[in-house]
């Protein structure tokens, strides 16, 4: 089907997020207004307004009652979805760059970039349900990590919390204790920066693209490596098909060399493989520049991708797409 | 006593007995004569680990000068003036080294002398320049290294006949050709690793056969008939083949050479390096040796200054043209040539030197190649005196250099050679100036060779100002391939050098218009072609079939950067090496352009096809197969089926594997999941937890009754 081309965000994308539903799709760009769109049609619902920097990650509350954003302007913001009033704003010494609520959202995991002199950060605070409740303490924060934290996620039952970053290696952590509890094997896990990481519908397996051009399966609890997906590209930006065994990577040769050769070179595919047999079923073309960001309704029957290009597309899958055989 | 050899340690061992160290005045101590408290002075120790210093113990400096003229004494200092400016020239002789000694009874000389340069390098130059020099008809030196003479004093007056050893077959070097499926090998470079490859088309992916890390140090090289495998490092080349694998064969010792090519008959190699002149004024020093690839012996080498070997004028200011020498007269390689200052000379390799001892005279000759069978080369005179002496290009065969044919011609900017690969023919690009002389067009002249009188035809395309931007020969073909044309879309043209009625009359078969092409590749077999878009275009690839004038497929491989054909014509594989940074790797393709396989490789530098040997067959038996090539056909087809259901036999038990793999994980997912779901409901604060049991999809028929209202309607009979 024809994809459906958002256009709201002047500069690129760098996140995208639906909701529990599947009919709200929240984006984050570099320009510094998160935006909420309708999931099936694209129209634009509202912006979150408040922030002074690039937004580089948000999540939504399982209600779809609240939002949280961390941005380069050192916070991170509780939002009202419905009324875009800002809530409380968590302050910290680095940009945040990752966010995430736990189970239950009472507590949200947020990390800060290398920054100056400080060291990149994991932190977890509690998300009070009562506004006046909230405080800017933290009640975890891990340290150790060299290299930025692209991404920090929740494992099953919050009882660990999976860190991918720059320096090419997958952590799991106790969130009691903090302390670091299983590490990527160096040989089989990724040779580069670790650009994204995203859960399977059942938090059980994880799926992160790195620069190495591959995209690796993992079980969440064991720190298996599972499958690998090897691409002729960068990976920016990955996710699995909450319904389907696809997978879907997305990146593109570095923003700086994409004027320097013929838009096809650059590989703007959304490219989707097979989740079991690794083989790649097809690809999306439609981005001018590097896709950054990309995201499964959680229905499966539609995805988004975010570009380097400042749009988001939408995408309705065609009938043929669920008739894959093995 | 103790050993105190650092200085922490004399410390500590002052502060243990109370003496302060800055008041003591180490210089004031002597130690009894001899007694060094086993402490080596650090100048001994250096002393006694350099190598002992270069004493003069050898007489490798000093040669021996043979048939001299025996003269008087009244004679004698002429003749040495005269051995004194021979020998000077080449380097400095040692003061007094030059002695010729005299018989006491006779008061004449022996006929010889004795000279001692400074180093044995110079010396060796020297015996290398002067033994056989003429200084009269009676007189030709005979020169020799003093150290030399113990060697040939050694040998034995009796001759006791050699031993002969039994003989050990050697290995088969051909067994790649016997491959039971009839495949052939290619070999890759990418990063640092070398690997060689069969080409499984059945299985549409490439067989690793070898492979090693570092294996080369610059480029890898195929000898022309497959046997061999060159490297190149910095210590000289080596060759590698052989029954099992890849094992090293042969060395070529070649301190730091540049470049290798190998003789059509692969007999021969010749490396080359230049070398930094310690003179910047002065130019590169170049070496060239030719080797016996089999025997790994020395058969020549050429030592000079690069502008020697510069060929022509017409080259590159700093390099040369590669290869330097040129092999002709067919797979004998009984010949290599080389293009001088108004010279070509030619060599032999009976005796490695030059043919009846001179080259051959051509006044302003620029440029020359060999029939690629013949012992003919064809060469090229440009326009001289201002248009007064005719550009000219002739043929000449070897040995005899008797000129076979030769054509001049008018106002000629530039000329291009190309020989029909079975040395049928030759057409010579010959680009012309106009009236004005402010642009120039292009022309062909055809030469069929194994005609009587060597017949010439003129050909000139239609419209005359076209471009030539590329020009192919069918190989063991009559047919060639033009493409011409000035836009961005040229045209392509097929010519046949027979034509049904009029056999020895070029003709033209079609013109294609507008293509994205600027390169031609004819498959080694003929019939086929590809006419390919690199750079510019793309890597647009047309497959055409000439005998049919059809283009069979068409394909892209995106920025594709080299192309070429398998040996048997059956496969093409197109590349994309390092020149750019992305999507390097190669494709394989069928002749007919059916996307066979892709494999990808970062850093991808070379890609080669491993060359065959020509097909020992005649050519009646080859025609008869391809008559009968259904017959033979059968065998194969059933081959490629049985292979097929093989291979998606083996897929399908891969694919299930995989997915009973995953289930395996799901399985065990689900079930920690289960035991899971009541710590998650607790975590969301008894909130029903997961999708599963919160909503189910039911399609639900609810009937409303929304209203009822009751109506007379008037009927009208009459409306009947």
């Amino acid at each position: 089907m024809r994809p459906i081309l958002m256009k709201g965000h002047e500069r690129p994308l760098t996140f995208l997020r639906y909701n529990r539903d599947g009919d709200l799709l929240f984006s984050c760009a570099k320009d510094h207004t998160p935006t909420v769109w309708y999931a099936d049609n694209g129209d634009r619902l509202g912006t979150y307004r408040g922030h002074n920097g690039a937004v580089w990650s948000c999540d939504v509350s399982r209600d779809s009652a609240r939002l949280i954003t961390g941005s380069a302007d050192q916070t991170a913001k509780l939002w009202d979805v419905s009324t875009g009033r800002e809530l409380f704003s968590f302050r910290f010494d680095a940009p945040a760059r990752s966010v995430e609520f736990a189970i239950g959202d009472a507590l949200a995991v947020i990390t800060t970039d290398n920054f100056m002199d400080h060291v990149p950060t994991v932190q977890v605070k509690h998300i009070a349900e009562d506004l006046d409740d909230q405080t800017d303490e933290s009640a975890l924060v891990i340290t150790g990590i060299k290299g930025r934290i692209n991404r920090a996620v929740w494992g099953p039952l919050n009882r660990t919390i999976i860190t991918a970053g720059e320096d090419a290696t997958i952590r799991i952590w106790d969130t009691e204790t903090g302390k670091l509890l299983k590490e990527s094997d160096k040989e089989s896990g990724h040779q580069k920066t670790i650009s994204s990481l995203s859960k399977s519908a059942d938090w059980s397996h994880f799926i992160t693209g790195s620069l190495d051009k591959s995209a690796k399966l993992w079980d969440s609890r064991t720190l298996t490596l599972i499958k690998t997906y090897v691409t002729e590209r960068p990976v920016n930006a990955v996710d699995i098909s909450p319904t389907h065994d696809t997978v879907v990577l997305g990146g593109g040769q570095d923003a700086m060399n994409v004027t320097m050769t013929d838009r096809r070179a650059g590989k703007f595919e959304a490219k989707f493989y097979h989740k079991i047999l690794q083989e790649e079923i097809g690809g999306v073309k439609g981005h001018f520049g590097p896709i950054n960001a990309l995201a499964f309704n959680p229905d499966g029957r539609s995805f988004s991708s975010g570009g380097e290009d400042g749009y988001v597309r939408l995408h309705h899958f065609d009938s043929d797409y669920f008739n894959i055989k093995m | 006593m103790a050993l105190t050899t650092s200085m922490e340690g004399l410390e500590a061992r002052a502060r243990e007995l109370a003496v302060d160290l800055s008041a003591v005045d180490l210089d004031s101590i002597t130690l009894p004569a001899g007694e060094d408290f086993g402490i080596l002075s650090d100048d001994e120790e250096v002393l006694r680990n350099e190598d002992p210093p270069e004493l003069e113990m050898g007489l490798s400096n000093i040669m021996v000068v043979d048939n001299l003229p025996v003269v008087p004494p009244e004679k004698f200092e002429k003749l040495e003036n005269v051995i004194r400016k021979i020998y000077s020239q080449i380097g400095a002789i040692k003061e007094n080294g030059l002695w010729m000694p005299v018989n006491p009874e006779t008061k004449k000389t022996y006929g010889y002398c004795f000279i001692e340069y400074n180093t044995p390098q110079e010396a060796e130059l020297a015996r290398e320049k002067t033994n056989g020099y003429k200084l009269d008809k009676s007189h030709i030196f005979a020169v020799n290294m003093l150290d030399d003479f113990e060697k040939y004093m050694k040998v034995p007056d009796t001759w006791t006949p050699a031993e002969i050893k039994p003989y050990t077959p050697g290995e088969n070097l051909l067994k790649w050709l016997t491959d039971e499926k009839a495949r052939d090998q290619f070999v890759i470079r990418a990063g640092t690793l070398t690997e060689v490859y069969w080409n499984d088309a059945r299985k549409q992916a490439p067989e690793l056969v070898f492979q090693k890390q570092y294996w080369t140090d610059s480029f890898i090289q195929w000898s022309p008939l497959g046997t061999y495998l060159a490297t190149v490092h910095r210590q000289g080349s080596q060759v590698w083949g052989g029954e099992n694998g890849f094992e090293r064969l042969m060395r070529f010792a070649h301190p730091m050479v540049k470049l290798i090519d190998f003789s059509p008959g692969e007999r021969y190699l010749i490396t080359y390096s230049s070398h930094e002149p310690s003179n910047p004024r002065d130019t590169h020093r170049v070496v060239l040796n030719i080797f016996d690839v089999r025997t790994g012996k020395v058969m020549r080498d050429f030592k000079g200054s690069a502008d020697e070997f510069t060929a022509g004028g017409n080259i590159g200011v700093s390099g040369v043209s590669w290869p330097i020498f040129r092999w002709g007269g067919g797979k004998d390689d009984k010949y290599f040539a080389r293009l001088g200052k108004n010279i070509i000379s030619v060599y032999e390799t009976d005796t490695f030197s030059l043919l009846d001892k001179k080259s051959l005279k051509v006044e302003n000759v620029v440029d020359f190649s060999w029939s690629p069978t013949d012992p003919i080369i064809s060469l090229f005179v440009p326009e001289m005196g201002g248009g007064n002496q005719p550009a000219r290009v002739s043929l000449v065969q070897i040995p005899g250099k008797e000129e076979l044919r030769q054509k001049n011609l008018f106002s000629v900017s530039d000329c291009k050679m190309y020989w029909q690969n079975n040395g049928e023919y030759l057409a010579v690009q010959v680009d012309r100036y106009t009236k004005t002389k402010k642009s120039t067009y292009t022309g062909f002249e055809l030469f069929r060779i194994k005609e009587r009188d060597i017949p010439i035809e003129v050909l000139e395309l239609e419209n005359k100002n076209d471009k030539i931007i590329a020009f192919a020969w069918e190989p063991k073909g009559h047919r060639f391939a033009i493409i011409h044309g000035d836009g961005p879309r040229p045209d392509v043209s097929f010519y046949t050098m027979r034509t049904a009625n009029n056999t020895s009359r070029v003709s033209k078969l079609t013109t294609l218009k507008a293509k994205q092409a600027n390169a031609l590749f004819w498959s080694p077999a003929g019939r086929f072609i590809v006419l390919a878009g690199l750079k510019g275009f793309n890597g647009q690839l047309e497959f055409y079939n000439v005998d049919e004038l059809e283009t069979m497929a068409t394909g892209e491989h995106f920025m594709a950067t080299d192309i070429m054909w398998d040996p048997t014509g059956r496969y093409l594989a197109t590349a994309v090496t390092s020149v750019h940074e992305m999507e390097n790797g190669f494709q394989i393709w069928s002749f007919n352009g059916k996307h066979l396989y892709k494999v990808s490789k970062d850093h991808f530098y070379q890609f080669i096809w491993r060359p065959r040997p020509p097909s020992l067959l005649t050519p009646e038996k080859e025609e008869e197969i391809s008559k009968n090539l259904k017959k033979y056909s059968k065998k194969y087809e059933q081959e490629d089926q049985d292979a097929f259901n093989q291979l998606s036999e083996q897929e399908r038990k891969r694919r299930t594997q995989l997915q009973e793999e995953w289930d395996s994980w799901v399985a065990k997912w689900k079930q920690i999941h289960e035991e899971e779901r009541a710590y998650r409901r607790e975590l969301r604060d008894g909130d029903a937890s997961d999708e599963e049991e919160e909503y189910e999809a039911k399609e639900v028929e609810v009937e409303e009754v929304v209203d009822v209202t009751e109506e007379v309607l008037a009927f009208d009979l009459d409306q009947e």
